[in-house]
């Protein structure tokens, strides 16, 4: 096997040249995510006749298009359901989810909450740009308060979903959070993700200069990606000022935006659950016919 | 009056905001944005002052609108395409409650083979929900039609849901002149809404509770008497419309160049404006063509119909497909000629997924049927099938 060592022989491997040039703006944080994505893939040394990708509406949506290997290019909000049948009918193949923050978060809530509940073996890779950036700038239930949006040109009012919070309630097996400003975490989180029996979530804050920044005075790529170090704290550094700062240390970092792995645990899902429910009860039809 | 020279989006915002809605519930689709980010932007300027939601889907918005509605408040909303599928529980909801909201539908490709360009098959797939549908092709119109729609949802003789359809891009991201009326004569036109049941504390009642068949049964009658109220009050909304503002756009049909005709074309929203010109070129040919418009495809105007099938032969474009049958209006045309009119019936189906039907592409139709050329239903130009 040839061994990749840049991006554009990953491209190069990976990709649909066809499909090129990508309908991305100078500076969206999409396809930041999708190199990530493709660098863990190319490091586990995966089998693209495994994997499949699924993906609702939203630019972050268009990537399995990209993708030279099997994609399910859905409905807004409903890639999650989709993907459920894909993996039921076939449970060998190997199925990630790309998604926005609106498709997951907000018009996809309903099969988010229920395939993380069922802890349903798939990997949901959501990009969470704060607004909903295909349709041009509409506020997202993930956007901060204050944040303006054509639909919110006054500031948002509405408190922001916290996803990865809701996933590690749900029990989901492996649930991060990274900025695509961090180049390696976010590689080794994506790789743990898609090895994870189980739910994995990986939520990445990317920045979406057209539709977000320029209504936030945020523009210019370089304050976008400060803004994400100005904005976010690893989860461990959270924890240790919360349990030993003093009141103005707790309150400087109180809103800030966690990031880190949230939760990695070993749950066995819904089709291995299904799996063994199966062989019991055929076990039971056949003892009991002999009898 | 004022002139605004704007989209059809935006145009349709100013009139949902003029008319008073006390609820805006909505979710952004392309190509429906800039309307929903037009009455926000009014939510900014302080000009409109009822509760505008962003929802997190359209189900929720329908959603939203039941609940304000049967709290006795004037309601409105905005969807295309998926959004208005993902709608049509709500939709039935909505019609069987009988509640008059009004909701401005962008015609826009239902997926997948993702398309955002016009086709008129998301809402016709909804025409059995019960639903008033308008559709307009002109900005003048859809203002017109967003007002005059109010006036007709709640009329106690009607109280049926309204949609006003238009087409994606070509009038809803589409500048035209448009007048605007002021707010004074606005309100005096739309008098405020009292709806005689609403959820009230003081008296209390009960949306949706269950019904045996007997009832259920006179519960869709009276839909259908209401909607056939509904055939009789457009006219009489548009006439008053008419007297005060001096705009009339047709009833539930618009007739253009109908007089000695032999040949009628009928045709909806955008396409039924381009016929126009195409109308005009024909007959400077001497040829005996006019154009019937259907405005409203809920209620269906049968009776019109019919007589113009007693004048002449008939021509029918539709920008939908109804699989495994035909278009939807040129099976509704002949429905209504059915055993009572010896009227040819040509159908087309021209436009799908946005393909443009220019007015020559239109003289053709005509020509086409006009020399026995046409088929019983044909897919007018279609590439390499
Ligand atoms: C049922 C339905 N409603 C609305 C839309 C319009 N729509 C397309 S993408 C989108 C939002 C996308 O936002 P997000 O998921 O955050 O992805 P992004 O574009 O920001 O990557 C919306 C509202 C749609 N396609 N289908
Ligand atoms: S609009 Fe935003 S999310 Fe979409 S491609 Fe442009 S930068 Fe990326």
């Amino acid at each position: 096997m040839v061994e990749i060592k840049t991006a554009e022989e990953l491209n190069k491997k990976y990709l649909r040249e066809g499909m090129w040039p990508t309908i991305f703006c100078n500076g969206c944080g999409i396809g930041v995510v999708l190199e990530y994505t493709l660098w863990a893939i190319e490091e586990l040394g995966w089998d693209m006749d495994k994997v499949v990708f699924a993906s609702g509406i939203g630019c972050s949506s268009r990537l399995p298009g990209y993708i030279n290997a099997d994609g399910l290019h859905t409905t807004h909000g409903r890639a999650i359901a989709f993907a459920t049948g894909i993996k039921a009918a076939n449970p060998d193949l190997n199925v990630v989810i790309f998604t926005g923050d609106g498709d997951c978060s907000g018009i996809g809530g309903n099969h988010f909450i229920h395939a993380a509940r069922r802890n349903i073996d798939l990997t949901v890779i959501m990009v969470n740009n704060f607004v909903y950036g295909m349709t041009g700038g509409q506020s997202s239930p993930t956007a901060p308060i204050g944040s303006v949006a054509t639909t919110a040109p006054y500031g948002n009012i509405e408190h922001p979903f916290d996803i990865c919070g809701i996933a590690k309630a749900l029990g989901a097996n492996y649930v991060a959070r990274w900025p695509v400003s961090h180049p390696y975490q976010p590689i080794k989180s994506v790789k743990e993700g898609l090895q994870k029996k189980g739910f994995s979530l990986l939520e990445f804050l990317a920045p979406c200069p057209t539709a977000y920044g320029r209504r936030n005075k945020l523009g210019d790529i370089k304050k976008l990606w400060k803004w994400y170090d100005d904005n976010t704290i690893l989860i461990e550094d959270y924890e240790k000022t919360m349990n030993y700062g003093n009141e103005k240390e707790k309150e400087e970092i109180k809103n800030k935006i966690q990031i880190g792995v949230f939760q990695d645990i070993e749950k066995s899902g819904f089709f291995e659950e299904y799996e063994k429910l199966m062989m019991m009860l055929q076990e039971k039809k056949t003892t009991g016919e002999k009898k | 009056m004022t002139i605004m020279i704007d989209t059809g989006n935006y145009i349709a915002a100013k009139a949902a905001v003029m008319a008073r809605p006390a609820v805006v519930p909505a979710y952004p689709i392309t190509p429906q944005t800039t309307l929903v980010e037009g009455i926000a932007n009014y939510v900014k300027t302080g000009e409109f002052k009822g509760e505008y939601i962003c929802v997190e889907s359209e189900h929720s918005a329908m959603c939203a609108c039941i609940g304000a509605s049967a709290a006795g408040v004037r309601t409105f909303t905005g969807t295309s395409s998926h959004g208005l599928l993902l709608m049509h529980e709500m939709l039935h909801w909505a019609a069987l409650a009988r509640l008059p909201i009004v909701m401005c539908n962008i015609n826009r490709t239902v997926g997948p083979g993702w398309n955002i360009w016009p086709d008129e098959n998301d809402s016709i797939s909804q025409r059995d929900t019960g639903w008033i549908q308008f559709y307009c092709s002109s900005n003048q119109e859809i203002f017109d039609t967003v007002i005059q729609a109010f006036k007709l949802a709640e009329n106690e003789k009607v109280l049926l849901p309204v949609m006003i359809n238009y087409n994606a891009f070509i009038l809803s991201h589409t500048s035209m002149p448009v007048e605007i009326p002021k707010q004074k004569e606005i309100d005096d036109f739309l008098s405020k809404y009292k709806p005689r049941w609403k959820l009230d504390v003081d008296n209390p009642i009960t949306f949706g509770n269950i019904i045996l068949p007997a009832d259920y049964e006179k519960i869709r009658k009276d839909m259908q008497n209401s909607s056939e109220n509904a055939k009789k009050l457009i006219p009489e909304i548009a006439k008053e419309w008419k007297k005060i503002f001096g705009r009339y756009h047709g009833d539930l049909i618009e007739k253009y160049r109908c007089d000695g005709a032999e040949y009628i074309l009928l045709a909806m929203g955008a396409i039924g404006a381009e016929s126009k010109v195409a109308i005009d070129n024909l007959r400077k040919e001497g040829l005996k063509v006019g154009l019937a418009r259907v405005r409203t495809f809920r209620p269906f105007p049968k009776e019109e119909i019919l007589k113009l099938g007693k004048q002449a032969d008939l021509i029918v474009i539709d920008r939908n497909i109804s699989v495994g049958s035909e278009g939807a209006l040129f099976s509704e045309v002949k429905a209504a000629l059915y055993d009572k009119s010896d009227a040819k019936v040509y159908g087309f189906i021209a436009g799908l997924g946005g393909k443009d039907v220019p007015y020559t592409d239109i003289e053709k139709i005509c020509k086409k049927s006009i020399n026995g050329k046409a088929k019983d239903c044909e897919w007018y130009n279609l590439e390499g099938v």
